[in-house]
């Protein structure tokens, strides 16, 4: 199986506004300090860390929402990593974002049905009304919703749209950005499962970001946690959960709440 | 029952809303025919002067004229037919002023506050040197330069209230740019210039309304000061402030030639305020 995103030495520095002297640059903070990772087509990648760790830093990269400052991004054998901005968008259309909050990342002027359909008349598809169905059935929302504005729906529908926007343009790549962790519970399981349903119908290959380890341990197959914008552990899920290697991993394991009947309160 | 299918209490909120808007409207619009139809609906010449019949007062009142409804200033003019007549000015001032100066400051504002950086930059320091400028006295001078006319006192009201409109929507485009649905017009490939009119433009759009309407109230403010200050357009057409400026002298013996103007400039300047905030609750989607 090819490789879908290999990043190499990846680094990431952002202009320190609150130390920018009266005169003169702002000092820079390096927040990814050389990542080296691959995705290979058709993986679910979970990459978690606390908060600062970088992880949405890298999310925004490796979508090109930020420029990084060295290293490498090749996106199916294209490097991306300072691509202009013209020539990235053509490329946009594969690989995709679903954002942390749903409220913000969908326009609260315009209706369900534009956000799904203005970026596929941006890409030049056809049939556009029958792909925005498509797309609101597949994460099973009802037809009629495509006339609602977003403050008509509930959190999880919300990010229901989101997705839809998102697999509406039949990316090769998704990238969610701590979709859940806006969400109350049960909405929560029921976000999940649907991408775990589309990750299979629609073989897409999905990098899920998320604090929260025991969510990326029901979804993702490989996980890579990141500390202080260096990169602790890469491993499959599994055997990161069974035997974490480094101090951090175990560190984010031990926050996990575990139901423990046997506790003594004292 | 009509509330019943509403999804939430919004709908009474916007039912409230419309007596306001109504009355607003209803106003303003009863001007515009009256300005349109100026010489057919005043009842005299509003210049025609007649000393015999000067100081007449309004019809209820003992010594009243039959034809002068609302009484005539010093030199015998109809109050009225010169109010409806005064309407042509000030209605031409705040609807041709009022929207340059919106176009012109809201795509400035939406320039500096969308693309940031050096646009950013420079309309903002022109924001700042404007602003230290007293604007009445900026205007009275401009008139002076230029000439009073009904054409300098919209190039005046433009250029001194432009810097209304552009901090106030820069400020609001600033705060939309940082939200995540222009973050996501990126991710699906929309360009700047695609993003700043198709996704901030709609949501900037009902403060740039409430604020094009106060600017046009604001504009027929500032067309009767300085036609109360005689920089207005040529002595002779009436206009509002100055009628307000000629009443000023004789308030004593002919209130009405004082009082009449200004209650339909008060209730103008009124109307078009309350007008911008009737169309924001009844049309805005997201009522917030």
């Amino acid at each position: 199986m090819a490789d879908l995103y290999s990043i190499e030495a990846l680094r990431l520095s952002l202009a320190d506004m609150t130390a920018k002297p009266l005169f003169g640059a702002a000092p820079h903070i390096e927040i990814l300090r050389g990542l080296s990772f691959t995705i290979p087509r058709g993986a679910v990648v979970g990459i978690v860390g606390g908060s600062g760790s970088g992880k949405s830093t890298l999310g925004r990269a490796l979508v090109r929402l930020l420029e990084p400052s060295g290293g490498a991004i090749r996106f199916d054998g294209t490097d991306i990593t300072h691509l202009p901005e013209a020539a990235l968008r053509p490329l946009r259309r594969r690989f995709q974002m679903i954002f942390q909050d749903p409220m913000s990342s969908l326009n609260p002027r315009h209706r369900v049905a534009t956000i799904i359909a203005e970026p596929l008349r941006l890409h030049g598809f056809d049939a556009i009304p029958d792909r925005v169905a498509r797309a609101l059935d597949h994460v099973g929302l009802p037809a009629h919703f495509a006339s609602r504005y977003p403050h008509e729906l509930s959190g999880g529908q919300r990010q229901r749209v989101g997705i839809a926007r998102a697999i509406a343009l039949e990316p090769d790549f998704i990238l969610a950005d701590e979709i859940v962790s806006g969400l109350d519970v049960s909405s929560q399981a029921q976000v999940l499962n649907l991408l775990e349903r589309l990750v299979g119908d629609l073989g897409l290959t999905l990098a899920f970001i998320s604090h929260d380890l025991s969510v990326i341990r029901r979804l993702c197959q490989r996980t890579i946690v990141l500390h202080r914008g260096e990169i602790v552990e890469d491993r499959p899920t599994a055997d990161l959960f069974a035997d974490p290697q480094a101090a951090y991993t175990r560190e984010l394991l031990e926050a996990i709440p575990l139901p423990d009947p046997a506790q003594v309160w004292t | 029952m009509a509330e019943a299918k509403a999804i939430d209490g919004r709908s009474l909120v916007r039912r409230r809303a419309g007596l306001r808007l109504w009355l607003s409207a209803s106003w303003l619009g009863l001007l515009c025919l009256v300005a349109l139809f100026a010489p057919w609906i005043a009842p005299k010449d509003p210049l025609a002067q007649d000393l015999f019949l000067g100081r007449l007062p309004p019809f209820w009142m003992p010594g009243a004229e039959p034809g002068y409804l609302l009484g005539t200033d010093s030199l015998g003019r109809d109050v009225l037919s010169r109010i409806v007549h005064g309407a042509r000015v000030a209605l031409a001032v705040a609807l041709i002023a009022g929207t340059i100066t919106c176009l012109i400051g809201a795509t400035l504002g939406l320039l500096a506050g969308f693309l940031r950086g050096w646009v950013d930059m420079i309309i903002s320091r022109m924001i700042d040197i404007w602003m230290a400028f007293p604007p009445v006295l900026f205007s009275i001078l401009l008139i002076a330069v230029l000439g009073p006319g009904l054409v300098s006192i919209i190039i005046a009201i433009v250029v001194i209230d432009w810097t209304r409109f552009a901090r106030v929507v820069r400020a609001e485009a600033m705060a939309q740019g940082a939200m995540d649905y222009v973050a996501s017009a990126r991710v699906a490939g929309r360009g700047r210039p695609g993003t700043m009119v198709r996704e901030i433009l709609p949501n900037v759009l009902p403060t740039i309304v409430v604020l094009l309407t106060l600017e046009m109230g604001i504009a027929v403010i500032v067309e009767a000061i300085l036609s109360f200050v005689n920089l207005s357009i040529s002595t002779d057409d009436p206009t509002w402030g100055g009628m307000i400026s000629e009443g000023r002298t004789s308030v004593h013996q002919a209130w009405w030639v004082l009082v009449f103007p200004l209650v339909t400039l008060f209730l103008t300047v009124l109307a078009f305020s309350q007008l911008g905030e009737g169309l924001k609750d009844r049309f805005d989607p997201v009522l917030r």
